[in-house]
Order: structure tokens, then C-alpha cells, then sequence
């Protein structure tokens, strides 16, 4: 059959490979993992037995008691209470075990330990922002092997979900509230992350990877992940920024439109003068693209719906600068 | 009426009285339920293009059918929407309910025929409103309506949430006067445990049409006010809750998957006795089923939010009222299997598509114990798996025994007898489609594939992705195909069948005592009830079909 | 068989019924069925008035200040007297009294008239003061500024923040700061949606209620329920009765909430 795994866009994605599991199941790379996969085969073995016993009965009665000429069908009782009674016992007492298996290994799920790594998320049409305890923002989830993780949730747009299938980790993010999950990973490597609520055009981009470091791998990547602002040139920097916050979900970089989610593209803007929705112009300059990342509703350019959120306490100052300084670039 | 004349009646309702007007202002329930059932197959119809146009889609990774993820949105949105408001929803009570629940209580006509023509033009202008969605560009939202997705997006939701308003009313219509016409218009000697199965199946439905649908129809009104106005009361920007609408629309719509199952379990239970020649096993533990169903039905929405945040106790709860509704549905199952123990089974078309509907809901209800689950819920939570799920419960349960319905009561609505073979292949190509599309998604599902996904390049950690989806394609084409097939066979039977006797079946239901097509007034007088599953008066002939052995004239003088 | 549904001047019994109780029982039921869809429906705007309240408890003190209490006591009078005379009118529709029928129906679409009156009256107090949810987007339609690309009304359409102020000075908020007028003003906005979707909806009712009885007076005055056929007359007193129940419940939640 076709291999899945040619023609990726992203090299990096190619090392999802490692993280599957069987044909059947995705990896069991998280504490509960085994024993989600234990309920499951539980529920499974179940379901097996009533599927062959019942279908099973079913197809032989059914080529057994065909109609056949001069045969009348048999005549059998048309009910039997004790019968009925029994199976629905037997029923109640099957459905009791699976729901306390499910029950019991879903509190564990629900119930961080102590000691937990915080780390907050904020969902976005069409991207994921991480942030860590030292201010750091990425757009990849990292995190320590076997350490209990908590992440902390919101959405600042629409409902999105945060699905890992190798941790049996699923939980939504709904705008105004916050919701949270844990999960400690055993095993160091890339695993894939999704979006698994509906979220609009870029739904199915919405995907990212977790990144589990070997132990004291951690801290040095979270030391060394905001060097970035000071190692490199404030544009290579913007250019970093443009794909980490989620610029590049609408907006392009060559001059092409992006047709479903109409937004400018970033190339040659600087210095241009812009009409604007109600009538006005803007001169494109730092001042406004500042402005734009802060407040997008403010001024609108003419052609466009005012859909971008704001980054309001998402970028730093010197971030904006670095954006700034690589719009600027794009001549 | 036994004379074969009297079968088949010059004048019957199809042709008395005569003219456009006559139909369209007709209160007449069988009329009214052949206008459902031509409305349905134009809506299944359109639902299953669109079903198509998700399947091509995702035949390979990257774009197949278009390059826009948005029109694809729209194309899952409306298959969702059409197919639940517009197909699953009044496919059987609407349309082959409406036709023969009078028949069945030896009735001349539902409690409030003016109500169920009312009924009925409602249905047709809320399918305005989705055509007119079309015409508008189509909505994006899914057919849940989550907000705040769908406060914000510029698609066209008021409209459709508008017509998913209207159709509610047309549901708690016919489910008023279902609910009606069973209590006061029983015959004298039908009680209430003496009713054929589908009455049961169709009172549990109504019940569930009058207690759920108000409360869909003021989400949907709140929705329409919020998205119009910018009123708040579901936008967490202007202090809302989303959540809130969550728990409002499933409390409407877990309640309405039994809107969909309980008359097809109704539908199954008839044939299946009739068409194995015998007494449905465990009746009364059938029909409180029915009833179990329909109110524990009521508490199960939470399930739908395992992963929204809610707190653990609320999931477990809900777990738990997940895990007792099975019970009932598993109950059905093993006392149909038990009706076939020594029966004398023919295989026709009806009893192959209610043997398939047991395996496919089988397959749907015992998927769902992952579902109710609460650790297992959480991988499969909003991924193929669930898709899967639903397909195999409410695409599958409903849609093979609406088929099953129609060929069992096809000669009492048009008079015709169709081929047998046609409908035979027809099952086992649906059969076979059915199975190939669904249930490659269980596979990918359970391995983390999220549903309304457009395209699935970036989704590279499944092993074999693009094979199961070839498969899952190649087997929607043959699904619909066999859908076609069956539609095919039905409809050239109305030049090509024989004329259809009274009782072709040798059942002994009240509907199959007035003549085929039924005339205007169903019954001349009141026909005599008996126990509805002794089927001792018929048998079987190999050249003449079902032919009575006793003499019925002994029982209208009974009468 | 003849397919007739004609109405005839003699017992009305529709062709598909065995007898007129038969029908009767069935009228019946199948009003307290729709009844029953009514409050369901009404029931999932209390569940969010309950949820809210819940929630955002300011939000109902905040706003209750706006309304004005004796107008809806007034309409809760009016309301309770429509019902004694719709009750009046069942029993001589009963008694076969042609006389009181009419005088009792026309008494009651007297205080329907009535209410809707006052509650116009309401109405147009918040409209002057630009509380109506979603009049600053529909008179920003409307207005000569409106710009088709779906920016934001202008401030002029947003609710009468200085009347918003010196009200809530009038309860004893003396003294708001601009950001805490910001948050009242939030809030008053939330309670408002919740305030119109349920009176209007109510509203809506008292008018169909109102069609109905219309008809009603007119059949009366030529006698048609006073002949021993008064199941319409039986059925619209059970919807009357809960409109009224309805505004029994609103009233307090709304009005008179602390």
C-alpha cells in the first residue's frame, strides 16, 4: 500500500516513526498508558465473547431453522422470566466490573500528584503556546522524563483539544475557564500532539509534537530556549517568532494570498500605506505593527474581517521588536 | 376482503381523492407519511453526496477533492446536519410511523390529523431553511453548533440553526400525537401489553420527542439570539459559559439517539418474529426495554464531556447511567436471537436487512461500553473511533432498519411486490460497504486519529493510515451502492411487481387486515384484534406465498 | 369509504373517532402533552437563569435595580384576575351561559391587552436608555455610519453608560470607578439578555394567547361553545392558565430578586 510516511513537509515529523507502537495500539509511553490499554483489552475481551456467542447463535439459527417445505416452525416457549432475569443479572454484573475498572483508572488520570511541572497552554486558532515557569514561550511541548507534568489550559478563541495518543492523554481547552491535565511520560522522545476539537479551516494542522527529554536534558533546553533573542539577529529571531507564535497560520511571507484564512501577507508591507475598514489610512510602520499584535481589532485594513485575537501578555517587548525587525526584512 | 379484488381496491388511498391539492391539505396519515418518506430520500440522498465528498477526501493524505479545508468543513457539517435533522431523526416514526401506527391500532387516523399535516409542512419549510443554508454557502460549525466556533464564524448557522428549530417542532408534532393516539385510541382488546413491538418502539420515541425537543429548540433559539444580537449567554468573552450550551444540546441530542434506535428496534422486533414464523420471545421484557430506554436515555448526556472539564464525580456518574442504558438494549438483542431458536426463518428481504441491523448494532453498542468507559473514553474521545461508533449505531441501526421497514411494509404502501433477489443483493452489498468503511476507523481511532480532520498528512505515527482510508472509501462507494441498489429494486417494482395481496407476509399485526394500498378509511370495520405474534392462521405455500388456514370469517363475526 | 372531514353543524366528531368522549380525552391529552413541551421549554431558559444566577450572582442584584418592580406587580395583578375570569369562562362554557362566556372571554383579552400594555410601556423605558440586547448593533445597521465590514457599533449605540451610573448611584453604588462601571455595565447586559429572551418568549405567549381567545369570543358570541361542545374553550384555559403560572415564576425571579 502507499507508505504514509513519504512526502512529509516537515523532515522533523519523520520522527514520529519511533513512537508507534504496534499495528493495533499507539505506544504506551506514559505511567497510565498500560493500564488504559489493560481496561481496553478488558472491555475488548468482553465484547469478543458476547459478539461470537450472540452472532454465533445467531448465523446457526439462522441456517439451521431455515424454512424449509412441509417444516413447521417449532414451538417453543415465548418467554421465560428466569431467563430474562438472568441474563439481565449477568449483564448488570459485567457492565458494574467495566465501568469500576474504567472508574478506578480514570481517577489516577484525573488526580495530579504532588510535586507536579507546571506548564501552561493556551490554544489559538491554529496554534499551541506553551508557556514555562522562566517566562518562555514555544510552540513545542517540552518535557522531563519521569516527571509528573501538569498542564493548564485555555483557549483563547474557540473550544480546541489537546490529544496525546502515545500518554492516553485528552482534554479540552474552553476560552474563560481553565482546565487541566497531567501525565508523566516514561520513555524519551518526539511524539505527536493534536488538536482533536473542531476548531475551523486549519483543524488538521493544528498539530505539534512533545518532546520528552532524558533526565537533566530539561533544564538545559528550558535554559538555553530563550537564548535565541540574544544569540541571533533580532530578524533571524522574528523569523523564529513568525512560526513559534502562529503567525505563519495566516499570514505568508511571499506576497501569496492565504485563501481561507484572509489575513495580509507579511512581504514588502513595511512602509506601505494601507487604507483601512471605515474609510482611514495607516502608514505601516513599527508603531502600527505593534499595535496589530496588541490590538487587532483596532485598525483594520481595508478587505479584511477582523478575525486575529490578541497577543496582549503572549509576546514580550522585545519580541515584538524582533517581529518587527523581520517584517521589516521581507522587501 | 379475502377475495383478491378486494386485495388490491380500485380506489384506494392513493388515488381517492385525486389531485395536487388533495394531497397537499390532505389529512390523511398515510398520505402524510408517504410525503415523509419521499422528503427523507431526498434528504439521504443529499446526505450521502456529501458523505461521499468527506470519504474521496480523505482517500489519500494532502487535498483529493478540493484544496480548501473550509469547504470541507461545510461538507462534514451539512452531512451531519442533513443526515440527523433531516434523515435519522424522522426517517422511521415520520415516515413509516406515521403510515402505520393507525393501522396498527385498527385505527382510521392519528388523535390530531390537522396537527399531522402541521407536522409535516413544518418538516418541509425547516428543509427549506437547509436548502437555503446551501444557497447561502453552507455552515461550517459542525452539526453541533458549539459555540463560541459558531457564534463567530461568517457561515451561514442562523439558517440552518433556524431550520433545525423548525424540524424540533415538527419531531414534538408527531410525538404528541403518537403519545395520543396510543393512549386513547387503542382498540378494545389491544392493551397496553397486547400492542405490536414498533407501537411500544414509537411510544418511547414520543416520549422522548416531547421531553427533549423543547429543550433543543430554546438552545437553538439562545444561539440564534446570541449570534445575532451578541447577547452572551454561551460567549466567555462576555462573561458565558460554553459548556452551558454543551450540556443543553446534549441534553437534547443523547435523548434523540434513541429518537433514532427505539423505532427501529421496533421495526426489527416485528419482522423478525414474523419472518421466522414465531412468537417474539420475552414481550413485556421488549417492551419495558423500550421504556428503560427511552428515560435512562435522559441521563446520560454528560457523557458527550468526559473531556470538557467537568468534574470527576459528574464523569463518573454519567459512566455509570452510560453503563445501565446498555442493559436494555442488550436485553432486545438476545431475545430476538431467542425468537429465531426453531422458527421456520425465510430470508427475505426485511428479515436480511433486521439480521444484519443486529449485527451492526451489536457491533455499535458493544463499541460503546469503550465509549462509556471512562479511561478508555479518553483516547477515543472526539477521534474516528467514536465516528466509527456512531455510524455503526445510528448510520447502520437506523438506516438497515429503515430498510428493513420499508421492504416489510413496501406492499401495504404502494401494492406492489418487489424482487426478492434485489433486495437480497442490496443487503449484502450495504452489508459488506458498510462494514469495510466503519470499521477501518475503530483501527486509526483507537490509535489517535481526530475526527474533522480535512487532510491527515501531518497524522504520520498510524501505521498503514492511507490503507485503512483507501479501504474506508472504497467501502462508502459500495455502501452507497448497495443503498442505491435497494432503491433501484424498490422503485421499479411499481411497474414491474406483482400486485401485492393484503397479507403477503402471513403476519398478524392489524395493518396487513386492510387491503393493499389501504383505502382512504383504512378499515371498513373495526377489524378484530387477536395476539399479534400467533401466526397459526398462515402459512406458508410454495407457489402461493402465505395463505390463511383457518376461516376468518369466524373472526369478523366475532367482532 | 367517503373521505369526509367537513364540519357539520351537529355533534362534531371527527371521522376518526369512535365517540365523543373518545375525542375529548384525546384534546385533552394532547394539551397537557403540549403543556408539558411548554414548560420544558421554558425550563431550559430557568436552567440558565439558575446557572447564571449561580455563577454571576452580581449580575441579577446589578440588574434587578433596572427594572421597574410596581409595573411588574401591576402585570402580576393583571395576570392572576385573567385567570380567575378564564376559569369563569370554562365553567359557562359548561353551564351553557352564552352572556357570561362572552363578558368572562372578553374580560380576560382585556387584561392580556392590559398587560401587553404595560409591559410595552417597560420596554420602551429600556429602548430609550439603549438596554435592549442587541439594539446597538440593530440601530448601527440601520444608521447612516454603518460600515458593511463588521467593525463594532460606535460608542453612540452602546448603552446610556451616564443614566447606567446615576441609577446605580440612586441604589447607593456611589462612587464607581470607570473600570467598575465597566463591570455593571457588563453585567447589566448579560442580565438584560436574560430579562427580554425570557419576557419576550412570554410575551409571545400572552399574544397567541390572545389570538386564540380572540376566536374564541367570536365562536361565543354566536353560541358555538355553549352547546355542549366546550373542549376549546377547556383547552385555551389551560394554556392561559400556564402564561400566567409562567409570569407567577417570573416575576419574582426577575423583580424582586436581592
Amino acid at each position: 500500500m502507499i507508505d504514509a510516511m513519504g512526502g512529509l513537509p516537515l523532515g522533523a515529523w519523520a520522527l514520529f516513526a519511533q513512537s508507534t507502537g504496534s499495528f493495533w495500539m499507539p505506544g504506551e509511553h506514559s505511567t497510565f498508558a498500560p493500564e488504559v490499554d489493560r481496561v481496553f483489552y478488558f472491555i475488548l475481551a468482553v465484547c469478543a465473547f458476547f459478539f461470537l456467542v450472540v452472532l454465533g447463535l445467531m448465523i446457526f439459527f439462522v441456517l439451521r431453522y431455515r424454512r424449509r417445505p412441509g417444516v413447521k416452525p417449532g414451538k417453543t416457549a415465548t418467554h421465560s422470566t428466569p431467563l430474562e432475569v438472568g441474563w439481565t443479572l449477568a449483564l448488570v454484573a459485567i457492565v458494574a466490573v467495566i465501568f469500576y475498572k474504567g472508574f478506578t483508572a480514570f481517577m489516577e488520570m484525573e488526580t495530579p500528584p504532588q510535586g507536579c511541572y507546571e506548564i501552561r497552554v493556551t490554544g489559538r486558532q491554529w496554534a499551541w503556546q506553551f508557556t514555562y515557569a522562566n517566562g518562555h514561550v514555544d510552540d513545542v511541548l517540552h518535557v522531563p522524563v519521569d516527571q509528573p507534568v501538569k498542564l493548564t489550559m485555555t483557549s483563547q478563541d474557540v473550544i480546541h483539544s489537546l490529544s496525546i495518543p502515545d500518554f492516553r492523554v485528552k482534554m479540552d481547552l474552553v476560552p474563560g475557564r481553565y482546565t487541566s491535565t497531567w501525565f508523566k511520560a516514561v520513555n524519551p522522545g518526539e511524539y505527536p500532539l493534536y488538536c482533536t476539537e473542531y476548531c475551523g479551516d486549519k483543524h488538521s494542522q493544528m498539530i505539534t509534537a512533545v518532546v520528552v527529554h532524558s533526565p537533566g536534558e530539561f533544564a538545559e533546553w528550558l535554559k538555553g530556549a530563550n537564548d535565541y533573542l540574544e544569540n541571533l539577529s533580532p530578524a533571524e529571531a522574528g523569523k523564529l517568532l513568525y512560526t513559534k507564535r502562529g503567525c505563519v497560520q495566516c499570514h505568508t511571507i511571499d506576497g501569496s494570498a492565504n485563501p481561507n484564512t484572509p489575513a495580509p501577507s507579511f512581504k514588502g508591507i513595511y512602509g506601505e500605506t494601507h487604507d483601512l475598514v471605515g474609510g482611514a489610512t495607516v502608514v505601516v510602520d513599527d508603531n502600527y505593527i505593534r499595535e496589530s499584535i496588541l490590538e487587532p481589532g483596532k485598525k483594520v485594513r481595508a478587505g479584511y474581517r477582523p478575525i486575529m485575537n490578541t497577543y496582549q501578555g503572549l509576546v514580550s517587548d522585545q519580541e515584538i521588536v524582533a517581529l518587527i525587525e523581520f517584517i521589516k526584512s521581507l522587501k | 376482503m379475502a377475495t383478491s379484488t378486494a386485495d388490491n381496491p380500485t380506489r384506494n388511498y392513493l388515488n381517492d381523492p385525486r389531485g395536487v391539492k388533495s394531497w397537499l391539505f390532505t389529512r390523511d396519515h398515510k398520505r402524510i407519511g408517504l410525503m415523509f418518506l419521499c422528503l427523507v430520500t431526498v434528504a439521504v440522498s443529499l446526505g450521502a453526496v456529501f458523505a461521499l465528498l468527506i470519504r474521496t477526501e480523505l482517500t489519500l493524505p494532502g487535498p483529493t477533492v478540493t484544496d480548501s479545508p473550509s469547504l470541507y468543513n461545510r461538507f462534514f457539517t451539512l452531512h451531519g446536519a442533513i443526515m440527523i435533522f433531516l434523515f435519522v431523526l424522522p426517517a422511521i416514526p415520520s415516515s413509516l410511523g406515521n403510515f402505520v401506527l393507525p393501522l396498527m391500532l385498527g385505527a382510521k387516523d392519528v388523535a390530531f390529523p390537522r396537527l399531522n399535516l402541521a407536522s409535516l409542512w413544518l418538516f418541509a419549510f425547516g428543509m427549506a431553511f437547509f436548502i437555503l443554508t446551501l444557497a447561502l454557502g453552507g455552515v461550517d460549525t459542525g452539526w453541533t453548533f458549539y459555540p463560541p466556533y459558531s457564534t463567530g464564524t461568517p457561515t451561514a448557522v442562523t439558517t440552518a440553526v433556524v431550520g433545525a428549530f423548525i424540524l424540533g417542532f415538527s419531531s414534538i408534532f408527531t410525538g404528541i400525537n403518537f403519545l395520543v393516539t396510543i393512549h386513547t385510541m387503542r382498540p378494545p382488546g389491544m392493551g397496553w401489553f397486547r400492542m405490536p413491538l414498533f407501537l411500544w418502539g414509537l411510544y418511547g420515541t414520543a416520549i422522548i420527542q416531547i421531553l427533549a425537543t423543547p429543550v433543543l429548540a430554546i438552545t437553538l433559539l439562545l444561539l440564534v439570539v446570541e449570534r445575532t444580537l451578541g447577547v452572551g449567554i454561551f460567549d466567555a468573552k462576555l462573561g458565558g459559559d460554553p459548556v452551558l450550551f454543551q450540556h443543553f444540546f446534549w441534553f437534547y441530542s443523547h435523548p434523540a439517539v434513541y429518537i433514532m434506535i427505539l423505532p427501529a428496534m421496533g421495526i426489527v422486533s416485528e419482522v423478525i418474529a414474523v419472518f421466522s414464523r414465531k412468537h417474539i420471545f420475552g414481550y413485556k421484557f421488549i417492551a419495558y426495554s423500550s421504556l428503560a430506554i427511552a428515560l435512562l436515555g435522559f441521563f446520560v448526556w454528560g457523557h458527550h464531556m468526559f473531556v470538557s472539564g467537568q468534574s470527576p464525580l459528574v464523569g463518573m456518574i454519567f459512566s455509570a447511567l452510560t453503563f445501565a442504558v446498555a442493559i436494555p438494549s442488550a436485553i432486545k438483542v438476545f431475545n430476538w436471537v431467542t425468537t429465531l431458536y426453531k422458527g421456520a426463518i425465510d430470508l427475505s428481504p426485511a428479515m436480511c436487512f433486521s439480521l444484519m441491523f443486529v449485527f451492526i448494532f451489536g457491533v455499535g453498542g458493544l463499541t460503546g461500553l469503550f465509549l462509556g468507559s471512562l479511561a478508555t473514553n479518553i483516547q477515543v474521545h472526539d477521534t474516528s473511533f467514536v465516528v466509527a461508533h456512531f455510524h455503526y449505531t445510528m448510520a447502520g441501526g437506523t438506516l438497515t432498519a429503515f430498510l428493513a421497514g420499508l421492504y416489510y411494509w413496501w406492499p401495504k404502501i404502494t401494492g406492489r411486490m418487489y424482487g426478492r433477489r434485489w433486495g437480497q443483493i442490496a443487503a449484502g452489498l450495504v452489508f459488506i460497504g458498510f462494514n469495510l468503511t466503519y470499521f477501518p476507523q475503530f483501527v486509526i481511532g483507537w490509535q489517535g486519529m481526530p475526527r474533522r480532520y480535512y487532510d491527515y498528512e501531518l497524522v504520520t505515527d498510524i501505521p498503514f493510515i492511507t490503507g485503512w482510508q483507501i479501504i474506508s472509501t472504497v467501502g462508502g462507494y459500495l455502501f452507497v451502492g448497495g443503498v442505491v441498489f435497494a432503491a433501484v429494486g424498490l422503485i421499479r417494482s411499481l411497474w414491474t411487481g406483482a400486485r401485492a395481496p393484503a397479507n403477503p407476509w402471513g403476519a398478524a399485526t392489524l395493518e396487513w387486515q386492510c387491503s393493499s394500498p389501504p383505502p382512504s378509511g383504512n378499515f371498513d370495520q373495526p377489524p378484530p384484534v387477536g395476539d399479534c405474534y400467533v401466526f397459526d392462521d398462515w402459512e406458508y405455500d410454495e407457489e402461493k406465498g402465505y395463505v390463511r388456514v383457518t376461516k376468518e370469517s369466524e373472526d369478523v363475526v366475532s367482532t | 369509504m367517503p373521505h369526509d372531514h367537513d364540519q357539520t353543524d351537529g355533534p362534531p366528531l371527527a371521522h376518526h373517532f369512535d365517540s365523543l368522549q373518545q375525542q375529548f380525552d384525546s384534546a385533552r391529552l394532547g394539551m397537557w402533552i403540549f403543556l408539558v413541551t411548554e414548560i420544558l421549554f421554558f425550563g431550559g431558559l430557568f436552567c440558565a437563569y439558575a446557572v447564571y444566577r449561580a455563577n454571576h450572582p452580581a449580575v441579577f442584584v446589578d440588574g434587578h435595580h433596572f427594572l421597574q418592580t410596581p409595573l411588574g406587580a401591576f402585570n402580576t395583578c393583571v395576570l392572576l384576575l385573567s385567570s380567575l375570569t378564564m376559569a369563569w369562562s370554562v365553567r359557562a362554557a359548561q353551564l351553557r351561559r352564552r352572556g357570561t362566556l362572552v363578558a368572562m372571554l372578553g374580560a380576560t383579552i382585556l387584561c392580556g391587552l392590559v398587560f401587553m400594555g404595560v409591559k410595552a410601556v417597560e420596554y420602551r423605558h429600556k429602548w430609550e436608555h439603549r438596554l435592549v440586547p442587541g439594539q446597538a448593533r440593530l440601530q448601527y445597521w440601520f444608521s447612516d455610519e454603518h460600515d458593511p465590514n463588521g467593525v463594532e457599533p460606535p460608542k453612540e449605540f452602546l448603552p446610556d453608560r451616564e443614566y447606567i451610573r446615576e441609577h446605580l448611584e440612586a441604589a447607593g453604588y456611589t462612587d464607581l470607578t470607570d473600570e467598575q462601571l465597566d463591570r455593571r455595565v457588563a453585567n447589566l447586559r448579560t442580565f438584560m439578555a436574560i430579562y427580554f429572551s425570557l419576557t419576550v418568549l412570554h410575551a409571545l405567549h400572552v399574544l397567541i394567547g390572545l389570538g386564540v381567545l380572540t376566536w374564541l369570543l367570536l365562536g361565543a358570541t354566536r353560541g358555538r361553545w355553549t352547546s355542549g361542545h366546550f373542549t376549546p374553550v377547556d383547552l385555551v384555559g389551560l394554556y392561559w392558565h400556564l402564561v400566567d403560572l409562567i409570569w407567577i415564576y417570573l416575576f419574582p425571579l426577575l423583580y424582586l430578586i436581592h
